[in-house]
């Protein structure tokens, strides 16, 4: 057993300093009815080669992404990440450290983690961001509990525009928490509509953009209505390279910003793990949730980096915490960082105008086709289309044209009546025969 | 100062003391550099990736196009690379050296597990992507259910959370759900003085007050106590077994047959599952749910904070209340269950977007088979072989502070040992840095005072774990000997002194900003 380091000579001496006769001294404590005596009926251990050759057998059995012309989107977006950034994270310092709550020796991290909140920040146009949650869906539903926190009112708006999995994840843990979570009727352009349902009671307004149609939408006015009914404005956005082209949350507004980062450093994983962003203005620093990393002096007078405003967290508030989150993604977050580093903000903004350029073509290649309507008008890399049948089907059908069409919305959502509706998303690894060969297939079905 | 015989490590006695009065001429210190925040570089305008250029424009976006720089610094390449390795070198981490963090499980993170979550088929592999493209996903999914049910004997399992103390809220928000069906929805969660903040916090955020119950003085749930609290406004109960006093509840059957006498369920906090796996199964011991921190005992990384995974085992009467999505056997192959309707009548909500930590069932999985049965039980013999060696060996110099009996994989100590020393607990923490070796958790459990919870995991050799006292005793004695120095001013040789957390809460400085009466950052060269 490879990762085992102890000899059975070992074992022995070391039951000697002990004093125990056998192993089984030790688990003395275990009440006798509960005791295994033989291993558990599941395989015995196996060599690298063998497991390898298993899990190879089942990563066989998936399409990845690349394997051919790619749309899905949805809150997961297919982009290239440099090679530096998984060199970097696969280092052992890295990959194989704790939380750094010993910041003498966790400086690395710590550093890290400063710089990924500033360019959070920087990126989402607020002023202060936390060290990570665990992605997009969980720091919204976190976001909606501080804005309760913050205002100390209990309903929240949630538009139509907005995630189904991001309003369900919302509505199934803020509601527990005793929140009342109006959720709009799904609509492909319609997050104005926010501003009729806000009220005095109302302690937050949620709106993503661009939404899960992929509509981009200037949400300025609908701050302006949240902040006069003494609410906040809490803006979503899935993909976070979006930021390098349109304005920023905080330009418009919002008091918090959440956004899923996996598009920058981060593989689609299969869902996770995925990184959430999460920023605020200064003055509710103190209702965040999650771990903040802070500046301070070391004994020499020397710059460093600490965990701080820890009397917000579990470990020292308890159950008066503003969240019970701990473990996070701070390893999404260092490989976010070194991509973007590695982007800057030059990079960054080529990056979107090239996603932005790959949907346009995607947009007028598909409208081009009878009977497929594009139903979002300003985009950012994904559009909804209307089939004339069912998206599943279709999906379906494609697949075997060798082409992964897209995201059927009723996938998402099969309660909304939208079985025609297909989201689509192109990126800069998105060729331009992909999307030939897609409006071909697609043609031929249809006709 | 004698000479060494060639071939022979150096011996402490043999090194000099330190000349403090050696200072570099420009603050260097050795190889390891001073790195400055990428935003003090003069990196604006610059970039480290070769992109395409753009020839069509974005005026179909109008007026939600920014205008505004972002405020973002890049690095060419080489500049990135050194830049972060540089900072990598200020880390402490498990391949470096004992990561002794009690309730951590700090374990070595095999490769192999790495290069496996990297296969095309996992990591390039969209969460939305059609079924009959996921089929190897969905099988891996069910796979490590099996084992994760087997080792556990329960009945279910719900993947999705993404870390412990997300399958905390998981299993809480179930067992609301089962009251709720029942029509009787319940108030309290009682949890011991010495669970993680995130149990108390989870049941918080759940809706109920926190009830707290007593301690025995050893180390255990207050039985007499946790009758009294027991009531019929009481949901459940959270109790961590092994404890975080490292130690077994002896009395755990009869716990269960109390909470579910009073109509409660029996949350079982699973960060120490890796003291009894393949020995001891959770389901037989009465828990109606655990949450399993794959990040601790199935060896996925800890990532410098996350991620995690933490997924929920679940006894038949919460399984019902499962949250989606969930895999299922069908006439095509496996499918999942996305949405809370039709089968899923009685689902309580999700938990997240998409499925859960699939990065981490692939790293899992591979190490479960890896171990396999037989590994996975000597895993536990390990590691509580481990932890009592190193209790047995420090025990002659420190205070364990529940010296009867065997612990389980984490040996704790008090500080009723350093009393009239006028060293803390955190100054010899901050000590053992220099004797090259992470501190060991420090002040939690809170029912112990000064507590140091001493966790070494089963991949520590007995070489490293002799070292790693035989460091210990030396401190302790040096403590005890009134070389107070060595303690307070501690660290001294590791990258950075200590530092002062006070003046970072009192003044948050949380994001870098340009020098007061500099320019902001120019705009990046378009
Ligand atoms: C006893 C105990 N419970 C719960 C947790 C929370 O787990 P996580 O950090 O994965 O959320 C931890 C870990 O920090 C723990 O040690």
């Amino acid at each position: 057993m490879r990762y085992l380091p102890l000899t059975p000579d070992d074992r022995a001496q070391m039951l000697g300093v002990i004093g125990a006769a056998t192993i089984d001294d030790l688990f003395a404590d275990v009440p006798a009815a509960a005791r295994k005596s033989e291993p558990f009926d599941l395989p015995h251990h196996a060599g690298e080669l063998e497991v390898e050759r298993e899990l190879s057998a089942l990563a066989g059995l998936n399409r990845a992404a690349g394997a051919g012309p790619f749309f899905c989107g949805a809150g997961a977006y297919r982009h290239h990440v440099p090679a530096t950034v998984d060199h970097i994270i696969q280092r052992s310092e890295f990959l194989t450290s704790y939380t750094p709550y010993q910041p003498e020796i966790a400086q690395g991290t710590l550093q890290v983690l400063f710089e990924f909140q500033t360019q959070v920040a920087a990126l989402t146009g607020l002023d202060v961001a936390n060290a990570s949650m665990y992605d997009g869906s969980t720091a919204c539903a976190e976001a909606v509990m501080m804005a309760r926190r913050v205002t100390r009112r209990k309903r929240a708006v949630l538009s139509g525009g907005l995630h189904p999995h991001y309003a369900a994840t919302t509505q199934t843990i803020a509601h527990a928490e005793g929140m009342d979570i109006v959720r709009q009727t799904v609509a492909i352009d319609a997050e104005a509509a926010v501003i009729e349902a806000i009220d005095s009671e109302t302690a937050c307004v949620v709106v993503q953009t661009p939404n899960v149609f992929g509509v981009a939408t200037d949400v300025t006015a609908i701050a302006e209505a949240a902040h006069a009914a003494g609410a906040l404005l809490i803006v979503v956005t899935t993909e976070a390279v979006s930021y390098g082209l349109l304005k920023s949350p905080g330009e418009m507004g919002a008091d918090i910003a959440v956004a899923e980062g996996q598009s920058i450093g981060n593989a689609l994983n299969f869902g996770g793990p995925y990184i959430g962003l999460f920023t605020c203005k200064e003055k509710l620093v103190r209702q965040m949730p999650g771990r903040l990393c802070g500046e301070t002096v070391d004994a020499d007078g020397r710059r460093g980096f600490v965990l701080t405003l820890s009397t917000r967290e579990q470990h020292i508030r308890r159950d008066k915490a503003t969240s019970n989150i701990c473990t996070n993604s701070g390893l999404c977050a260092l490989a976010f960082t070194v991509h973007l580093s590695l982007l800057g903000e030059t990079g960054l903004r080529q990056l979107a105008a090239i996603n932005h350029a790959k949907a346009q073509r995607l947009a007028k290649a598909l409208a081009a086709i009878p009977g497929v309507e594009v139903l979002t008008k300003r985009y950012f890399n994904e559009i909804a289309i209307r089939l004339p049948g069912n998206a599943t089907q279709m999906v379906e059908a494609l697949l075997e044209d060798g082409i992964v069409a897209g995201v059927p919305f009723s996938r998402l959502d099969p309660a909304a009546g939208l079985d025609d509706v297909l989201l689509c998303a192109a990126t800069e690894t998105t060729l331009d025969e992909d999307i030939d060969a897609f409006a071909q297939a697609l043609s031929r079905r249809i006709g | 100062m004698t000479m060494q015989t060639v071939g022979r490590p150096t011996r402490p006695e043999d090194v000099q003391p330190l000349d403090s009065g050696f200072a570099s001429l420009t603050g260097g210190r050795g190889l390891l550099q001073d790195e400055a925040l990428i935003f003090e570089r003069d990196g604006w305008g610059k970039t480290g990736v070769d992109l395409p250029a753009v020839d069509a424009a974005a005026d179909d976006l109008g007026d939600l196009v920014r205008t505004s720089p972002i405020g973002l610094p890049g690095l060419s390449e080489p500049e990135a690379m050194r830049h972060y390795v540089r900072l990598s070198q200020k880390n402490h981490a498990i391949d470096l050296a004992l990561y002794p963090l009690g309730s951590c499980t700090m374990k070595h993170n095999p490769r192999l597990n790495e290069k496996m979550a990297r296969l095309a088929g996992f990591a390039d592999l969209h969460p939305m992507a059609p079924l009959p493209t996921i089929q190897g996903a969905l099988t891996l999914m069910d796979r490590l259910s099996h084992w994760l049910k087997t080792l556990t004997g329960m009945p279910a399992v719900a993947l999705s959370p993404k870390a412990g103390a997300h399958g905390e809220l998981c299993g809480l928000l179930a067992i609301r759900a089962a009251h709720e069906a029942k029509g009787d929805p319940r108030r309290r969660v009682l949890v011991p003085t010495s669970a993680h903040g995130t149990n108390p916090a989870t049941a918080a955020f759940v809706g109920y007050s926190v009830t707290e119950i007593a301690q025995t003085d050893d180390g255990r749930v207050d039985l007499a106590d946790l009758e009294a609290k027991l009531g019929p406004d009481v949901a459940a109960i959270m109790v961590t077994n092994p404890n975080t006093c490292g130690l077994f509840e002896r009395d755990i059957i009869e716990i269960a047959r109390l909470t579910h006498a009073a109509g409660a369920y029996f949350y079982c906090d699973g960060a120490n599952f890796n003291a009894i796996v393949g020995r001891v199964r959770p389901g037989d011991l009465g828990v109606d749910a655990m949450h399993i921190n794959l990040h601790k005992t199935f060896s996925t990384p800890h990532g410098g904070g996350g991620p995690g995974a933490g997924p929920v085992v679940l006894s038949e009467a919460l399984a019902p209340f499962a949250p989606a999505p969930w895999v299922v056997h069908g006439p095509e192959g496996l499918t999942l269950v996305e949405e809370t309707v039709e089968e899923a009548a009685q689902a309580f909500g999700r938990m997240s977007a998409f499925h859960g930590q699939m990065g981490m069932f692939v790293r899992a999985y591979a190490y479960m088979r890896s171990h396999g049965a037989d590994g996975l039980r000597q895993v536990a013999e390990d590691a509580v072989l481990n932890a009592n060696y190193i209790k047995a060996r420090l025990s002659g110099v420190m205070t364990p502070a529940f010296p009867e009996g065997p612990c389980m994989h984490e040996a704790l100590f008090d500080d009723s040992w350093l009393e009239g020393t006028g060293v803390t607990t955190l100054d010899f923490a901050k000590a053992m840095i220099d004797e090259g070796f992470h501190p060991m958790t420090m002040y939690f459990p809170l029912v112990v005072h000064g507590a140091m919870l001493i966790e070494p995991t089963e991949t520590e050799s007995k070489q490293e774990l002799d070292r790693f006292c035989e460091a210990l005793i030396a401190l302790a004695t040096a403590a005890k000997a009134g070389d107070v120095d060595r303690f307070k001013g501690a660290p001294y040789l590791a990258p950075m002194r200590r530092l002062d957390e006070t003046l970072a809460a009192r003044k948050p400085r949380l994001t870098w900003k340009p020098e007061p009466g500099v320019a902001p950052a120019p705009l990046a060269a378009e």
